[in-house]
């Protein structure tokens, strides 16, 4: 890629990730979620490989640490549910107190649930972008 | 003890992402096999709860229906559970041995507990769009499945089973959409009551036509089957045997008895039932005639396997008593000697290396359990006594006859006589005859292939004794009562929630 | 009326999958399919004089629009994603075993 595409990714690829955490963040406050958050912060990763090429983003974020980070965000989230039939003794419960409403720290596990699908999403999108493309039979990679 | 119910569900989810976690085979293939064992005997738990409580409703999360999400456990979601869990165990158990000619195990294993979580999830569930999402659930993993050996074949039938297969989800996805906009409820109890209130009107017929396309899709009901004889050849033999036992039952069947017997309320309707018996007639003879000039074993299995669906349908469509207890009956005995012939056919796919039975001849002394199973699963399937195919497919007949519809009957022996001559066909080319030449260095399976297919065939041989009175009553009575009481089934659900 | 252009979509997604020959354009077919029934499910939440079904500490809940079908929607689009990919990565390694996106060329399996 061309220099100019080079420096503006090397400017705003973490901003992009940023606001990928903070839509993540504020699920249940703003529109947004896990979901949508995953697929931003997804994202700014692809961006990096697109800018920068295979090789050298290779070293940021590849395919040993995404997989992995994908079966963890699947086991965190079904860890949260447990620990409703654990704590309170119904699957899935909220156990956590709901606080005020409106402010970062309420809605008891809501916003836990949204970082595990977050991590979920977005590295499986990511995954997905990489295996399709690098990692395609036809090349030799 | 009620909230073992979630448990189907999210333990199997947790082991399929802890299995692709750990990339251990070893470890794979014990964890695996562990959560299939305690599935099953979890299922077989269920039948004394369903004794003992009646039917279960559980709220996910304490929200109370219809904002909630709940699960239902009635007779209908015992008999599946059950039949769901009895074959991904003995699947699990001989994936042990049969996988190892392929690569990527754990992700195999992953997939496999992801496709038993959606099917799990389906019968459980008392909500419409929950239905939806595990049916797309256990559909994706089988898709992805069916294409587990990256050969060319396999690829070609696994895109088309993945586009007709969502086709169907679509139809399905309008049809919940329409359902939703008019009863403005996601709640299948509250759309019983809403609907049985508002009475039948021309949206309602509409959403059935749409589910009866879309899960007929699933199910493989002949105008609608293009996509099996592809797809179940091409999976390793595990999955064709999960696939053709249990998957087109619990997306198909299931969907389709719970949909139209309980929600919509037009289930004992006559016109509905007429359709019924005519695409069950019209899958039944069509799937046996097809099946009898194929040499590919799994192909005919796979043809087998519309046909005997179509019993199940025939069945049910009689609506009398006796007919739905034949349907259902039925049903898990197809999943049990199907899976046990596909299975064989997996067990003869190892050993000798090809699925043409014009390449195979003798090998009866080699290979005397896969030989002996084989025999009792294609006795079942043809309807000889003592076998339990026998004990179903009489009780079909004898409902078709006491209904007054003795064409039907007719068609049934027909077909039964056919399935018999298919079946010898399989038994003589494969086992019996002179052995070919390149058969000299063929052994026998592992061990823990061979536990699982007698395992099977011990429920093939003993399965006519479900119908003594102690086990009829609370196994296969209590579905039958679902569904003879259909429009009681929101009245039902509300009282166990209070 | 609204929903009728939206089973014109539908018809014309289906359109493309009975039709066309090259496996892409079939994959395109599937996804409009897909988002024809989205349009459909948000659709049928409208309410007249809605706004965003979203809660916020400055403005008064009046009308608002039917937040259970973007729920839904939100679901299916993942799951539609999912299948997309999954398709496409057949797709991509059938041409590598075909050489050709042809569906009439990839016709091994018969009977």
């Amino acid at each position: 890629m061309t220099l100019i595409v080079k420096e503006i990714t090397r400017l705003t690829v973490g901003l992009i990730f940023l606001f990928g955490v903070y839509i993540m963040l504020h699920g249940h406050i703003t529109p947004g979620g896990g979901f949508t958050g995953g697929v931003i912060i997804a994202l700014s990763f692809i961006h990096l490989v697109l800018a920068y090429g295979g090789e050298y983003s290779n070293n940021k974020m590849n395919r040993a640490i995404a997989s992995p980070l994908e079966s963890f965000g699947a086991l965190l989230f079904i860890l949260l549910a447990l620990m409703g039939l654990g704590y309170g003794g119904v699957f899935f419960l909220n156990f956590i107190s709901k606080g005020t409403p409106f402010t970062l720290p309420s809605a008891g596990i809501i916003p836990l649930c949204n970082i595990a699908i977050c991590l979920k999403v977005g590295t499986g999108l990511f995954l997905i972008f990489i295996l399709l493309t690098m990692f395609s039979p036809g090349r030799n990679k | 003890m009620s909230s073992m119910l979630p448990l189907f569900v999210a333990f199997p989810l947790g082991s399929a992402f802890l299995i692709a976690l750990c990339k251990n085979k070893k470890f794979a293939d014990f964890w695996a096999n562990l959560c299939t064992l305690v599935l099953f005997i979890m299922s077989l738990q269920t039948i004394g709860i369903l004794k003992t409580h009646g039917t279960m409703v559980y709220k996910m999360g304490n929200w109370a229906p219809p904002i909630g999400i709940s699960l239902v456990l009635d007779g209908l979601t015992v008999l599946l559970l059950v039949t769901v869990n009895l074959i991904a165990f003995a699947s699990c158990l001989f994936s042990v041995g049969y996988m190892e000619k392929y690569t990527a195990k754990s992700k195999y294993y992953a997939l496999f507990l992801l496709m038993l979580t959606g099917m799990n999830g389906l019968v459980l569930t008392g909500d419409m769009f929950n239905l939806f999402v595990f049916l797309e659930l256990a559909g994706v993993a089988s898709y992805a499945l069916v294409a587990f050996g990256t050969e060319a074949e396999e690829l070609e039938a696994s895109f088309k089973y993945m586009v007709l297969s969502s086709i169907g989800a679509a139809f399905v996805l309008l049809g919940i959409g329409m359902l939703y906009s008019y009863t403005s409820t996601l709640n299948m109890a509250d759309i019983a009551r809403i609907l049985s209130y508002r009475g039948l009107s021309v949206t309602t017929l509409f959403i059935g036509v749409l589910f009866m396309v879309g899960f007929g899709i699933k199910a493989a009901i002949v105008p609608f089957h293009p996509w099996l004889p592809d797809a179940h050849p091409s999976a390793p033999a595990p999955i064709s045997a999960m696939l053709s036992g249990v998957l087109i039952k619990a997306l198909g069947i299931y969907a389709i008895l719970r949909v139209f017997f309980c929600v919509l309320g037009f289930g004992l309707n006559p016109a509905f039932l007429e359709i019924l018996r005519i695409l069950g007639v019209l899958s039944m003879m069509i799937g046996v005639v097809l099946a009898i000039g194929q040499w590919d074993i799994k192909r005919l299995l796979a043809y087998h396997s519309i046909s005997q669906v179509g019993y199940v349908i025939l069945g049910i469509g009689l609506g009398t008593p006796l007919g739905i207890l034949g349907g259902l009956f039925h049903l898990f005995n197809h999943s049990v000697f199907k899976s046990l012939l596909f299975l064989n056919s997996g067990g003869l796919d190892y050993a000798v290396g090809t699925r043409n039975l014009k390449q195979m001849g003798g090998l009866k002394e080699k290979m005397p359990v896969t030989e002996k199973t084989c025999l009792t699963a294609s006795l079942s399937i043809s309807g000889i006594p003592p076998f339990n195919g026998f004990w179903s497919k009489l009780i079909i007949i004898l409902a078709c006859i006491q209904a007054r519809h003795p064409g039907y009957a007719f068609w049934a022996v027909i077909g039964s006589i056919l399935t018999l001559s298919s079946f010898m066909k399989v038994q003589r080319y494969a086992f019996y005859g002179a052995p070919k030449k390149v058969m000299k260095k063929i052994k026998e399976l592992p061990p823990c292939m061979q536990l699982a297919m007698i395992f099977l065939a011990i429920i093939c041989l003993f399965g006519g004794a479900l119908l003594l009175p102690m086990f009829k009553n609370n196994f296969l009575q209590p579905a039958v009562q679902v569904l003879l009481n259909g429009d009681k089934y929101a009245e039902i659900v509300m009282a166990c929630l209070k | 009326m609204i929903y009728l252009l939206c089973m014109i979509l539908f018809c014309i997604g289906l359109y493309c999958i009975i039709i066309k020959r090259n496996l892409i354009k079939i994959i395109i077919g599937m996804s409009i399919i897909d988002y024809s029934l989205f349009l459909f499910l948000v659709l049928i939440g409208y309410r007249m004089e809605g706004r965003a079904p979203i809660y916020s500490q400055t403005q008064q809940v009046k009308n608002l629009v039917d937040p259970i079908p973007q729920a839904l929607v939100l679901t299916a689009i993942v799951i539609g994603l999912a299948v997309l990919a999954l398709m496409i990565s057949i797709a991509i390694r059938l041409y590598e075993k075909y050489g050709t996106f042809d569906i009439n060329e990839i016709r091994k399996l018969r009977g």
